[in-house]
């Protein structure tokens, strides 16, 4: 699972019937320190209480199916959970 | 599997449900002289890992799912093992 925060809501227009009732929302993948890595993309929200602006977690391929509800349609990346917070151990805990 | 150390912890009370009471550790993934890559992971916790730990992480969903006991888990990386010492060739 790797950080990343909602930047936008996704509407479709026109969808496939297999993915009619999953929330799409726009992903901007972060690093550990919360800065942007990487493109932005699209992933369904399997808690359904994600929105612009929150920090979530999210997962690919065929576990990104396992984490709807229904289970099992047909996506590539899904929120799998909202972060509260990122807690960094210091570099003197780690020593 | 991986080899990564726990440098953080993510803290979530909104989640799919097979998160519920476990740990999820921010891993950083280490190259072959023991120092980070840059890369990071998420990793849920299967064995009571916790900071500045080296750790075996298995990235796998497959076998995620049958550490989780549960064959509809969204989780790929697990954390499954506390390395005690590498050593090289």
């Amino acid at each position: 699972m790797l950080l990343g925060r909602v930047i936008g809501t996704v509407v479709p227009a026109v969808l496939v019937d297999e993915l009619s009732a999953t929330p799409l929302l726009w992903i901007q993948p972060l690093d550990r320190e919360g800065q942007a890595d990487g493109d932005p993309l699209v992933c369904a929200d399997g808690t359904r209480m994600a929105g612009p602006g929150q920090i979530i977690y999210w997962v690919s391929s065929r576990e990104a199916a396992l984490a709807l509800d229904p289970w099992f349609v047909p996506v590539d990346d899904a929120i799998v959970g909202l972060v509260d917070e990122v807690r960094n151990y210091s570099s003197e805990d780690l020593a | 599997m991986i080899l990564a150390r726990i440098t953080g912890s993510v803290v979530s009370t909104i989640h799919h449900s097979i998160v519920d009471g476990k740990k999820l550790l921010l891993a950083e993934r280490l190259d072959q002289d023991g120092k980070p890559t840059g890369g990071y992971l998420i990793a849920m916790d299967a064995i009571g890992a916790g900071q500045g730990e080296t750790v075996l992480i298995l990235d796998e969903g497959s076998g995620a799912r049958q550490i989780l006991d549960d064959d509809k888990a969204p989780i790929r990386s697990i954390v499954v093992g506390i390395v005690d010492g590498l050593y090289g060739a």
